[in-house]
C-alpha cells in the first residue's frame, strides 16, 4: 500500500493506522529522509551553493524517526475540509532538511523521539508508531498541554511543543498551506489602503488629510 | 613555485573607491558623471537585483522555508550575502565588552537589503553639544547640507509627507501609500497619548521618476532587492548607471590590504588580494576613497602603518576607530484581539512600515538625552520560518473561533483552525534612538589576530551608558501604554534593569558610524568638513565614519548627502588643481 495514502486512511479514522503499517511491507520507494533534491528557483552565492551541496548529501533521521514524524505531524495538522494534512504537504521532508540545516533542533528532536518511544514501551510494549491509534491519542493528549500535563511528562511537552512548531511552520510555508491560511500577496498589485468593507466593519475611514496626501491609483 | 609578487595594474585611475554601497555608490555615481575616471574596489561579487532575484518568490522555494544562515543572517530570500560572522574574517571583543558587527560583500554592500527609511538630520541634531553639552558639534550644519539633501531626494526618491516639524525636515517627497489597518489602530491610540503618528519616510518609488526604474509594485519585499528598481540599493540605482558612463571599473572580490602611500604621505592607491584566485594587486590613483563601512574603513587607516604613519593613515589625532556608536534599539509586540479572524485582502504594502513616530519629548523633562523615533510592524504578511511558533502562547489566552476557551497548545483539526483563526492580529513596534558618541567606545586593530588573508582584524571595545538604558526604559514604557491603549496583549517579555530594559546590543541595529569622525580641529578629528583627511589631502573616508554623532535616524540618506556633497568638492579640487 502506499505510503500516502495509509497516511490518508488514517486521518479519515477508517483504520488503525498501526495495523496498516504492520501489514505494509516496508515500502520499496526511499523513505523520507530529507534526501530529496532541491531546486534552487532563488539567487545562491558561491558559498551558498557549496554549502546546500553539503546539507543535500547528508542524512539526520533514519527510517523509524521520520516514520515516528510523520505519524505525529499528522496528528498534529490533520487533512480536514479545508486543506491536506502535514505530510500532504511535504512537512515530514521539511523538517528533516531543517535539522541538518539547524542543529540546535538534532539533539532535542532525536532525544524527544526517543523519550516518546521508551515511554510507549513503558505503557503499552511497543513503539509509538506500532502502538494503537487509541494509545497514540493517550499519549499525545498527555504531552500536547503545557498547562495541564503532568510533572513526569515534561519532556514529552517541550519535545511536543517543538514538533508542534515544525509542523506548523512546514505546513503553513507550503502551497497547501498558504493556499489554507488565505495569504493573498506576493504579487504585483496597487495599494490603496485597507478595502472599504473591511474599513466598515471596524468602524473606520481614513480622515480627509490622508485621502488628500496619500497615493492613489 | 612561483615567488609572491605584487601585480601593479598598469592603469592609474583618477579615483580608487573602496565599496560599493551608500557612499561608494554615490561617489562613483557623482565622479563617473563629471568624466572621472573611477575604479571601485568591492569585496564582495557583482549583484544585480534584477538578476540575482529572491523577489516574488514563495517560501516553499527555500529548503528552510526563508529562514536565516550563518551565510544569509536576515534570512534565505534577503538580499545580503554575509551577516554577522563571516568564514574566515573574524573580530574580536575586548574587556569583556559587546559589539556585534554586519558586514555585506556583494556590489551595493548593505544597500540591497536595507530598510529604506530615509530621514534627513535635522538642525539640532548637528549641534548637539550646543544644546546638551554632550558629545561635540558637526563642523556642519543643516542649512550646509539641505541642499545636498534635496538632490539625493531628486535623484533617488523618496516618499512621505510635508510636516513641518522643525528637527525632521521635510524633503521633496512622492506621495506615500495610505495606513494598514492595524497601523490605523496605532495611529488612533498613540495619537491620544499625544504621540505623533506620520506617513514614514522611505526610498520607494509610488510613482516613477524616470525611465530607468519602475514603480513600486508593493510586494513588502524591499529586503530582498527590487528587480525593477522601484526602491534605491546603490548597486542598481547608483552603481548600474556609473558603469553606463564607461568611467567606472569595477573589480568585485577585491579585499583591500592597505592604502599605499609614497615618500611625501600622499595616498597613491590601494593594495588589495583577489580573493578568487589569492594574487596581491596594487591599483594606482591619484585620490583614494574609503566607503567600506564605517568600520572597515578605520580598519583600513589603521592597517595603513609606514615609518611616517606609525599609528596609521590619516591618524595624527589618534581618533581613527574612536567614537564608535550605534543607534540604541528595544522592542515589544503584541496582539490585538479585535484583528482576530480577519477577512483576507492582499495587504503587503511597501517594504516596511507605512507610518512611524518622530521623537516627541523635550529632554529637558526626561532622565536621558537624545531622542528615538519609533517604527511599526504588523499584519497579513507572507508566512515563513517561525509561522505559528508558540501557539499555546496565544491558544491558551483567548477565546477561539466558537468563543469558548481551549487549554493552551493541543492538535488536531482544532489547532489548525487556531492558526487560521489568530493570523493577522499580531503587531509591534521598536524604537531606534540616538546614544552618546564616546572616546572609550571603539575599535582598534588586535594585535594578536588576521583574516584568512593575513590582515589585522578590528578589536571591539564598546558599553552602553546610563543614558541609553534610561532611554530604552522610555521605549518599553511608551510601547507597553500604547498597546494597552489600542486594546492589546503585550506578548514580548517586557524588558527590565536586569536586561537593561531590552537595549539592543551594541551594533545590532547596524547604524554603526563615528570611527573617523569629522572635525574643524585636526587634534580632535580625523576628517574635515569636506570627508577629506586632514593628514592626507587627496584621501577621504565618506561613509559614517565620517559622523560626528548619529541623531535618531537612520543614516543612510546622510551618508548619501554627505558622500555627494564630499565628491562635488572633490571635483572642484581636482578642477583648482588642488589635489
Amino acid at each position: 500500500m502506499d505510503r500516502r495514502k495509509y497516511l490518508k486512511s488514517f486521518t479519515l479514522g477508517t483504520v488503525g493506522a498501526g495495523v496498516l503499517l504492520e501489514s505494509c511491507s516496508t515500502p520499496k520507494e526511499t523513505p523520507t529522509t530529507g534526501a530529496t533534491k532541491h531546486e534552487f528557483t532563488i539567487d545562491r552565492y558561491k558559498e551558498e551553493l557549496e554549502r546546500e551541496e553539503r546539507l543535500q548529501n547528508e542524512t539526520f533521521f533514519n527510517e523509524h524517526e521520520m516514520k515516528t514524524i510523520t505519524v505525529l505531524a499528522d496528528i498534529i495538522i490533520p487533512r480536514d475540509d479545508k486543506s491536506g494534512s502535514a505530510s500532504d504537504a511535504g512537512v515530514p521532508d521539511f523538517i528533516a532538511f531543517v535539522v541538518k540545516d539547524m542543529p540546535a533542533h538534532q539533539l532535542p528532536m532525536r532525544g524527544g523521539l526517543k523519550w516518546l518511544d521508551v515511554h510507549c514501551m513503558k505503557h503499552y510494549g511497543n513503539a509509538f508508531i506500532d502502538c494503537s491509534e487509541e494509545q497514540r491519542i493517550e499519549v499525545v493528549d498527555q504531552i500536547a498541554y503545557p498547562e495541564q500535563a503532568a510533572p513526569e511528562m515534561r519532556p514529552g511537552v517541550t519535545f511536543f511543543n517543538r514538533m508542534r512548531d515544525l509542523t506548523a511552520t512546514g505546513f503553513f510555508t507550503s502551497k497547501i498551506g498558504i493556499a489554507d491560511l488565505g495569504y493573498m500577496g506576493n504579487t504585483p498589485n496597487q495599494w490603496n489602503g485597507v478595502p472599504d468593507e473591511v474599513l466598515a466593519q471596524y468602524g473606520l475611514k481614513y480622515d480627509d488629510r490622508t485621502n488628500e496626501i496619500c497615493v492613489r491609483y | 613555485m612561483t615567488a609572491f609578487q605584487i601585480k601593479e595594474s598598469p592603469e592609474q585611475y583618477d579615483v580608487c573607491i573602496v565599496g560599493s554601497g551608500a557612499a561608494g555608490g554615490m561617489a562613483a555615481y557623482t565622479l563617473t558623471q563629471a568624466g572621472v575616471k573611477v575604479v571601485m574596489l568591492e569585496a564582495g561579487p557583482m549583484y544585480d537585483p534584477a538578476k540575482n532575484v529572491t523577489q516574488l518568490k514563495w517560501p516553499y522555494e527555500s529548503p528552510r522555508r526563508g529562514a536565516s544562515t550563518t551565510l544569509r543572517s536576515f534570512g534565505d530570500f534577503d538580499a545580503a550575502y554575509g551577516g554577522w560572522e563571516l568564514e574566515g574574517e573574524p573580530y574580536t571583543r575586548k574587556n569583556g565588552t559587546q559589539f556585534d558587527w554586519f558586514r555585506a560583500r556583494m556590489l551595493g554592500g548593505r544597500t540591497n537589503h536595507w530598510g529604506r527609511i530615509s530621514l534627513r538630520f535635522g538642525p539640532n541634531d548637528f549641534k548637539r553639544r550646543s544644546i546638551d553639552g554632550l558629545g561635540d558639534d558637526w563642523p556642519i550644519s543643516y542649512d550646509d547640507v539641505k541642499p545636498w539633501y534635496d538632490k539625493v531626494d531628486r535623484l533617488i526618491g523618496v516618499f512621505g509627507s510635508t510636516e513641518g516639524i522643525y528637527n525632521e525636515p521635510d524633503g521633496i517627497f512622492l506621495p506615500p501609500p495610505k495606513p494598514r489597518l492595524h497601523e490605523m489602530f496605532i495611529k488612533e491610540a498613540a495619537t491620544s497619548l499625544n504621540i505623533p503618528v506620520i506617513p514614514s519616510r522611505l526610498s520607494i518609488l509610488t510613482k516613477p521618476i524616470n525611465n530607468s526604474r519602475g514603480q513600486c509594485f508593493y510586494c513588502s519585499q524591499c529586503n530582498r532587492g527590487c528587480t525593477v528598481y522601484g526602491d534605491f540599493s546603490s548597486s542598481s540605482v547608483l552603481v548600474k548607471p556609473a558603469i553606463a558612463t564607461n568611467n567606472l571599473t569595477v573589480i568585485p572580490n577585491a579585499m583591500a590590504r592597505e592604502v599605499a602611500t609614497d615618500a611625501n604621505g600622499k595616498a597613491t592607491g590601494i593594495s588589495y588580494v583577489d580573493k578568487e584566485t589569492l594574487q596581491e594587486h596594487l591599483v594606482r590613483a591619484r585620490v583614494v576613497i574609503l566607503a567600506a563601512s564605517a568600520c572597515e574603513s578605520a580598519r583600513l587607516l589603521l592597517n595603513s602603518k609606514s615609518s611616517r604613519f606609525p599609528n596609521g593613515l590619516a591618524n595624527s589625532s589618534n581618533v581613527v576607530g574612536k567614537y564608535l556608536h550605534d543607534s540604541t534599539g528595544a522592542s515589544m509586540s503584541g496582539f490585538l484581539p479585535k484583528l482576530v479572524d480577519r477577512k483576507r485582502y492582499n495587504e503587503d504594502g511597501v517594504g516596511g512600515m507605512h507610518v512611524y513616530t518622530p521623537w516627541w519629548l523635550d529632554n529637558k523633562k526626561l532622565d536621558f538625552p537624545r531622542g528615538y523615533h519609533i517604527e511599526y510592524w504588523g499584519g497579513m504578511g507572507m508566512p515563513g520560518y517561525g509561522f505559528g511558533f508558540g501557539i499555546q502562547n496565544v491558544n491558551g489566552k483567548f477565546p477561539a473561533r466558537d468563543g469558548k476557551q481551549k487549554p493552551a497548545g493541543g492538535y488536531g483539526a482544532s489547532l489548525k483552525d487556531d492558526y487560521r483563526y489568530f493570523y493577522g492580529a499580531g503587531f509591534g513596534m521598536s524604537g531606534r534612538g540616538e546614544a552618546i558618541a564616546r572616546e572609550d567606545n571603539y575599535c582598534e586593530i588586535d594585535p594578536n589576530t588576521v583574516d584568512k588573508w593575513g590582515i589585522p582584524v578590528l578589536r571591539f571595545h564598546y558599553k552602553w551608558s546610563d543614558y541609553e538604558v534610561r532611554q530604552a526604559k522610555h521605549m518599553q514604557d511608551t510601547f507597553e501604554e500604547i498597546i494597552h491603549k489600542m486594546g492589546g496583549v503585550v506578548t514580548s517579555t517586557k524588558g527590565t534593569a536586569e536586561n537593561d530594559y531590552g537595549l539592543a546590543a551594541p551594533g545590532r541595529i547596524i547604524h554603526e558610524v563615528g570611527t573617523t569622525r569629522m572635525g574643524n580641529d585636526p587634534k580632535k578629528s580625523v576628517l574635515n568638513k569636506y570627508n577629506q583627511a586632514h593628514d592626507c589631502d587627496n584621501l577621504f573616508v565618506m561613509d559614517g565614519g565620517a559622523f560626528v554623532s548619529q541623531a535618531d535616524k537612520n543614516p543612510t540618506w546622510t551618508i548619501l548627502a554627505l558622500a555627494m556633497r564630499a565628491s562635488e568638492y572633490l571635483i572642484d579640487e581636482m578642477k583648482k588643481q588642488n589635489i
